[in-house]
């Protein structure tokens, strides 16, 4: 009996191709757009490397949909792999999080005691 | 022609048994995703701190060798998904001829990988207390390269667990274990190798590609 | 698709140690997970009996302040590596799960016993480095002390990485099985919610300990090479370190907790001869603490100098998990009302569970405020709290769902009568070790010290006192088993009348678990509708 009867999906020879020019192509385009200082045209901080990311992330999809089979496979092998760049993505942001404001506390430190509090009401306790 | 293909006792059939191979290696993915993962987390986390060190640090990376490395495993992806496609129409020589091509690109990745390796190690451009080179301003330009070698050296690894697997499936199919009935090894190995793939296709950008 | 199964044990089916060695059969490999994991728990219980001797009175009474540091770094290494993360999924899950499932095996039975081996080679590392003098880092390594000692730090970084591979396999294998494996009249939702408790763990298992693989390696790194990460000398930062160790280790308990609530939704249906209440409110629970598991690990972190932006993102967060868990407790409660509730040894140990695991969890809203937790953090009431929860919960329903299915396991009865003075015992001494630490906790009393303050000598004198009496609660517990096997009478096939699947096969079962494939007629909880035989 055949093991591949119900599933197997041949994938037709130029989409190899094609996804790997596709992939070449944009690994030039890639580098040469980082040569180009999108933060200066656009006026915002970090473009060169957001560009960088979306041409990278095109590029490993295309990798995962066509390489991987994704497109012609159950779609929960797409939510196995989603669910693993999610859970990546939630531990980079919320570490960002914290490393990207350190420091900040100095600005509550310097704030001035509200010297209607009541603590402050009592003879005893002495000014800071 | 013998075949390693029987169907295990405790699969109801074939296909489940194919398809439980697949998952396995989909989930095995995922860790190697969260691997990885952990030094990208460094990565981002320092390369926020010293913007000006990153920038200046990755120019003494060779973009050209990069470049050729990416177009290298790009190329080595295609080539197993094609030998994949070449044992699913039971042509097992072709098949054989595309991994062969496959595992000599990945040495390639890792000739060049050596050579940049090499320059950098007789520069003084090491990791962390290692690090002897003058010519990076910015603060602790050793940063840079411990996250550098750390990410690359780790993939590294991996394109040797990647060979290795290749050369196994590659032997297997000599002997003739595969067919248009039973090709599995060849596709969950085909799988490790484009994850080594997606890897570098961000690691590329994010070390050599810093604007 | 059975041909000529053997309709022997599996016990009486190729004996001899090398086929145990080399088996690939989940019943023989969850029972060698159970001997190693049983050890562990002798070796973390001695370590911890160490601790509170040195606690029954201040000052240095029987060893140094260094031998104290590390009795309980490495009481806490075992317990967490060796003992709890791999109990209840390596041990019975592996057991039960397929037959659960109605399958005659895991997915991967090769990778299962692959699984074993790589723990072994792990607990052997983690010993050694204990003959070593183990390290008094406290089981969470922090840097930069942790990244400079001289000490076996490597090895068990080294250890705590390959019992961390041991738990991807076992993770990779369940998640596998109950996706593809299950016979065709198990559904998602009508399978027993054990597999949802366990599908869960599996999921926080493959996501969560490859981080503390990458972590262990990063220190080992920072010690061989000096590469500088977590070195504020370097340009690095000690607490990126707490980042990714916690980015695993509250996932971690997590991976803890499930399977253990797992086995309570089992106990709580079968001895309260009723439908368990809210099987999807339960099912989609686990999973929902699987996943805002992942959101919150910044709260062991909120006096570790974090910026105060993540450390009120990561508390509010912290509330969100305990919906769940809040969720499913409601559920266990409403499945008793009105229930035939019989108090046999496991039900025992399920009530203790309810009862033992609120108040943990409650106790961990305390330290999730962030304003309160700045009191409480490095405090006795951490120390009480995450007992409560690991041991008072994961523990107790362990060794509880040990009792349940230890007739199928091993075809003996344990005596009912020492099994349900067993029970109360561990539910009295443990009530009486980590209580008073609570109290010694949110009065000061700060954990890691060999000694402390004249004012916490009674909380700490009933806690030693305690832990003496839950020494001796387990050698009862371990006994009577031990009993069971010498001369414990032959168990039938469903002695405690349960409606899920693993109780229909032989009594213990056979290699193939079953000789045809089962008709599924029921769902595991449907006794309202069926009678059992």
């Amino acid at each position: 009996m055949s093991e591949n009867q119900h599933t197997t999906h041949i994938t037709p020879l130029w989409i190899y191709f094609a996804v790997g020019g596709a992939l070449l192509v944009l690994t030039a385009v890639t580098v040469g757009v980082s040569f180009i200082d999108f933060t200066s045209i656009f006026g915002v901080s970090s473009m060169n490397f957001a560009v960088a990311m979306i041409i990278a992330t095109i590029k490993a999809t295309l990798v995962a949909l066509f390489f991987m089979h994704l497109y012609s496979d159950s779609k929960f092998y797409s939510l196995t792999l989603l669910s693993g760049i999610a859970c990546l993505m939630i531990f980079i942001v919320i570490t960002l999080l914290d490393t990207n404001f350190r420091g900040k506390i100095y600005e509550i430190e310097g704030q001035p005691i509200e010297p209607a509090a009541k603590i402050y009401q009592s003879e005893n306790v002495s000014d800071q | 022609m013998s075949s390693s293909f029987h169907v295990a006792h405790h699969f109801s059939d074939a296909e489940q048994q194919r398809e439980s191979a697949k998952l396995g290696m989909w989930v095995f993915l995922l860790t190697e995703i969260l691997l990885f993962g952990g030094v990208f987390v460094a990565y981002a986390v320092f390369r926020v701190w010293y913007p000006d060190m990153f920038y200046n640090a990755h120019k003494a990376l060779d973009v050209t060798m990069g470049t050729v490395n990416t177009a290298v495993l790009i190329v080595s992806s295609l080539t197993v998904a094609l030998g994949i496609r070449e044992i699913q129409l039971g042509r097992q020589k072709q098949c054989t001829r595309y991994l062969l091509a496959t595992i000599v690109l990945a040495c390639v990745f890792l000739v060049i990988k050596y050579f940049e390796y090499a320059h950098k190690i007789h520069l003084g451009q090491l990791p962390g207390k290692f690090y002897t080179f003058d010519g990076i301003a910015g603060t602790n330009p050793h940063v840079f390269f411990s996250i550098y070698f750390l990410l690359t050296g780790i993939h590294a690894f991996h394109i040797l667990i990647g060979i290795s697997l290749l050369t196994w499936v590659m032997i297997k199919n000599m002997k003739g274990h595969f067919s248009a009935q039973y090709f599995t090894p060849v596709e969950i190995t085909g799988l490790y190798w484009h994850l080594v793939d997606l890897i570098w296709i961000f690691l590329f950008p994010l070390l050599y590609l810093i604007g | 698709m059975n041909a000529n199964p053997s309709t022997v044990s599996y016990l009486e089916d190729k004996k001899g140690i090398w086929n145990w060695l080399t088996t690939v059969d989940h019943k023989k490999i969850g029972l060698m997970y159970l001997v190693l994991i049983l050890g562990s728990f002798l070796v973390g219980g001695i370590l911890a009996m160490l601790v509170r001797l040195e606690l029954i009175s201040p000052g240095e009474d029987f060893y140094s302040a260094d031998t104290y540091n590390r009795f309980f770094t490495m009481h806490g290494v075992v317990m967490i590596f060796l003992f709890i993360i791999p109990s209840i999924p390596a041990a019975l899950g592996n057991f039960v799960l397929p037959l659960m499932v109605g399958a005659k095996d895991v997915a991967f039975p090769r990778l299962n016993l692959a699984s074993w081996y790589v723990y072994v080679v792990g607990l052997l590392l983690a010993f050694w480095a204990l003959l070593y003098g183990g390290v008094d880092t406290g089981w969470t390594f922090y840097t930069p002390y942790s990244s400079e000692i001289q000490g076996p730090v490597a090895m068990i970084g080294l250890a705590v990485f390959i019992l961390g591979f041991s738990s991807i396999l076992t993770g990779l294998n369940f998640i596998v099985t109950i996706h593809k494996l299950r016979l065709p009249g198990i559904t998602w939702f009508n399978m027993p919610l054990f597999l949802w408790g366990m599908y869960a763990t599996a999921i926080i298992q493959i996501l969560a300990t490859p981080v503390i693989g990458i972590t262990m390696v990063l220190l080992l790194f920072e010690r061989l090479s000096g590469i500088g990460i977590f070195d504020p000398s370097m340009g690095g930062d000690p607490v990126l370190f707490q980042h990714f160790f916690w980015f695993y280790s509250h996932p971690a308990v997590y991976i803890m907790i499930l399977p253990a609530m797992a086995i309570v939704s089992e106990l709580i249906s079968t001895f309260s001869h009723k439908k368990i209440f809210g099987y999807k409110a339960i099912a989609y629970s686990s999973v929902a603490i699987a996943l805002i598991s992942f959101l919150v690990w910044g709260h062991h972190m909120f006096t570790s100098g974090q910026s105060r932006f993540a450390a009120m993102v990561f508390s509010f967060l912290t509330f969100g998990v305990a919906i769940p868990s809040a969720i499913k407790v409601f559920n266990w409660l409403a499945t008793l009302y009105k229930g035939s509730i019989s108090l046999e040894t496991p039900m025992l140990y399920g009530l203790s569970f309810l009862f033992l695991f609120t108040i943990g969890g409650l106790t961990g809203l305390f330290l999730g405020t962030l304003a309160v937790d700045v009191h409480l953090h490095d405090t006795y009431f951490v120390v009480a709290h995450f007992h409560y929860v690991m041991f008072g919960g994961t523990v107790v329903a362990f060794i509880g769902g040990l009792h349940y299915w230890w007739p199928k396991m091993v075809g003996k009865m344990f005596n009912e009568t020492w099994g349900k003075i067993g029970a109360v015992l561990v539910f009295l001494g443990f009530n009486f070790t980590f209580m008073p630490q609570f109290i010694a906790g949110f009065r000061g009393m700060p954990r890691r010290y060999y000694t402390y303050g004249e004012e916490f000598t009674v909380y700490n004198v009933l806690s030693s006192l305690g832990a003496f009496l839950l020494g001796i609660a387990f050698v009862i517990v371990g006994i009577n088993l031990v009993m069971s096997l010498i001369n414990g009478k032959k168990a039938s096939k469903n002695p405690w009348k349960s409606l899920s699947l693993e109780w229909e096969t032989q009594t213990p079962p056979i290699t193939e678990n079953f000789e045809v494939d089962p008709v599924i007629t029921h769902g595991p909880y449907d006794y309202d509708k069926v009678e059992v035989q």
